[in-house]
């Protein structure tokens, strides 16, 4: 995919930056105070049990919820003047496709440029190239012409973010994008990830299953109740969770010996499934891997 | 010249029913896809009182139905929006209120063996007049533009109406252009097909639509061709049977609709010997995945050991073992 050289955001400025940024509907804040920095190119998960704020806020960024304070700045441009949206390419959790009516995944992913271009034009032999290129990158493009809703859970996911990433955007912003899919296309869908990160694709992933995107993530960011409880690197996060447990477990015995399997655990869990995994970047941990292990024994 | 088309009023009827067999059907795949089928049917309630005030004011009905069947559609959408537990009970006071009105308006004026209300509540293409005509015309040409100039933007709208609201589309003006279309949709078919039978010719042809076609765009051309198919030939089946041309337009697109959906179980189970499930295994073929590709008529077959895996929705079919 091409990052869009075409629009004028300063070189420097980050994707996304919200300085006590609230976020709720209709005037009432669901999350508060929200100071967040995105540079481009850089990955993040975005981790937290349900309601915990973390939809609430990527429904903000979308345009979905109100900005109800603080301030929110998109590249550069505050978000209530952001007039070009198909910067942010929207990849949905639900398959929110409906299936009462047949659609080709073609027809499906062309719908991801409508709002870049004016309603009386019709797609160009260019769009229509992005289409099939857009296709390609998450392994579809043999499927250009099925019928979407025989595809299965993981493909019909695949199909999402291949509109998504249509409209060219600067940046990819996903819900759960391997929640409910099976071992098989969880790894297609991993290699689509680590395909568009190496390509310098700035994303935001809502996400409970950190395992899915080990090697991918470049930082780690956990809401709770409306608010940032962490944020930093995936090896951080591993220590913020060992501590989290540590001190969960510091009234029953064996602080100590529950740390060390801990770590132990990681290294089970950790084995090389990308060609440029840098050794140091341990992200492989859900929020249920290791310290439950570890209270547990 | 054939018997039928030496009549005037029949000239005017064949017409009138190519218009509306066209423009239905390709406003109804929409409301098949918001899973709104019956919303016609409300709005043709509406579109009763606009007919009664028309008659009252001795005025032109077509024009006081569409303008009560438009604002109607308007406030389906406004309702729908804010999104009250209390909207669907709103929708039903609105058209039922609009049917009751009608009955009463024209029961009022014409008296209670009123011709007028059966005509509009059942249809009578055969008094179609040729200045009917001309205002059928101009309407289902804006349909037919509207509709496929703004084709891809209401199906994104209908399909992901979350996903369109976030790559910034104005989704509540093209849900409301969806339900003016609607309207003006049931203004121009109910002299054809009746008040009360308009929903048919909207969903009828896309259900019979939805099982031959693998992609919207199919679907709609075959829609709007079984929509002509039943409206027109329901119109002179009518007139050599001496039938109702409105319940016979409906009768013959269900009857088609039936015709097509027994011919392709027919077809699924003399194909089903063909249609061999592969083993199961975990791995996801596609470009690049490392088995060989072997294009195979339409789709691609992927090399898997001797035997080929064809992709079939999201499973693998086998297809035949290759011998070299």
């Amino acid at each position: 995919m091409r990052v869009s050289t075409t629009q004028h955001t300063p070189a420097d400025a980050p994707a996304v930056r919200l300085d006590h940024a609230a976020f709720g509907y209709a005037g009432r804040p669901f999350t508060e105070g929200i100071n967040l920095a995105v540079p481009q190119g850089e990955v993040i998960a975005l981790l937290g049990p349900n309601g915990s704020g973390k939809s609430t806020l990527v429904r903000g960024l979308l345009g979905l919820n109100d900005q109800v304070g603080g301030t929110v700045t998109l590249f550069g441009t505050p978000l209530d003047h952001l007039t070009d949206r198909s910067r942010l390419g929207y990849v949905p959790q639900r398959h929110t496709l409906s299936a009462s009516v047949r659609s080709t995944v073609r027809e499906v992913i062309s719908t991801g440029q409508l709002a870049s271009r004016p309603w009386w034009r019709r797609a160009s032999a260019n769009d229509r190239a992005t289409v099939t290129k857009a296709a390609d990158t998450v392994g579809l493009a043999d499927r250009l012409d099925a019928d979407v809703a025989t595809l299965s859970g993981g493909q019909q996911r695949r199909v999402l973010i291949a509109r998504a990433l249509a409209s060219q955007p600067d940046m990819l912003i996903m819900d759960e994008p391997t929640a409910g899919v099976d071992a098989a296309n969880q790894d297609v869908l991993a290699t689509v990830l680590r395909r568009l990160a190496r390509l310098g694709v700035t994303m935001l992933v809502v996400t409970h299953e950190l395992a899915a995107l080990r090697g991918i993530v470049d930082r780690i960011v956990e809401m709770d109740a409306g608010r940032v409880s962490f944020d930093g690197t995936p090896l951080q996060y591993a220590e913020h969770r060992a501590q989290v447990s540590r001190a969960a477990d510091s009234g029953l015995a064996g602080a100590d010996h529950s740390g060390a399997r801990h770590h132990l655990a990681f290294d089970e869990h950790h084995h090389d499934d990308g060609p440029v995994e840098s050794p140091g970047l341990l992200s492989g941990v859900g929020p249920m891997d290791g310290p439950v292990e570890g209270k547990d024994s | 010249m054939p018997e039928i088309l030496s009549f005037d009023f029949m000239r005017n009827a064949l017409l009138a029913a190519l218009l509306v067999g066209a423009v239905a059907p390709l406003v109804g795949i929409f409301l098949v896809q918001r899973r709104l089928s019956l919303i016609g049917d409300g709005l043709g309630h509406v579109a009763l009182a606009g007919v009664a005030v028309g008659i009252l004011l001795d005025n032109q009905p077509i024009i006081t139905a569409l303008i009560a069947a438009v604002l109607a559609g308007v406030a389906v959408e406004v309702i729908r929006a804010r999104g009250r537990a209390s909207g669907d009970i709103a929708l039903a006071v609105m058209f039922y209120g609009g049917i009751a009105a009608g009955v009463v308006i024209i029961n009022r004026v014409d008296g209670s063996q009123s011709a007028n209300l059966t005509s509009y509540l059942f249809g009578a293409i055969t008094t179609t007049s040729r200045g009917d005509l001309m205002v059928f015309g101009v309407l289902s040409a804006v349909i037919l533009v509207v509709t496929v100039t703004l084709r891809q933007r209401l199906f994104l709208a209908a399909g992901d109406e979350e996903y369109a609201r976030a790559s910034g589309l104005p989704v509540m003006a093209l849900n409301i252009t969806l339900s003016v279309l609607t309207a003006v949709t049931v203004v121009v078919s109910m002299r054809v097909v009746g008040l009360l039978l308009i929903s048919a010719l909207m969903i009828v042809p896309n259900a019979a639509a939805q099982q031959v076609a693998r992609s919207f765009r199919a679907a709609t051309v075959w829609a709007v061709l079984f929509g002509v198919l039943s409206a027109v030939g329901g119109v002179v089946t009518s007139f050599y049977a001496d039938t109702a041309a409105g319940g016979t337009i409906v009768l013959l697109a269900i009857g088609i609709f039936l015709v097509i959906a027994a011919a392709m179980a027919l077809v699924t189970a003399a194909t089903a010997h063909r249609h061999r499930v592969a083993e199961r295994h975990p791995h996801e073929h596609g470009p690049g995945c490392g088995h060989e590709a072997i294009p195979h008529d339409d789709h691609i077959d992927y090399l898997h050991g001797d035997h080929r895996h064809a992709p079939h929705g999201g499973h693998y079919d086998e297809h035949e073992r290759v011998t070299r």
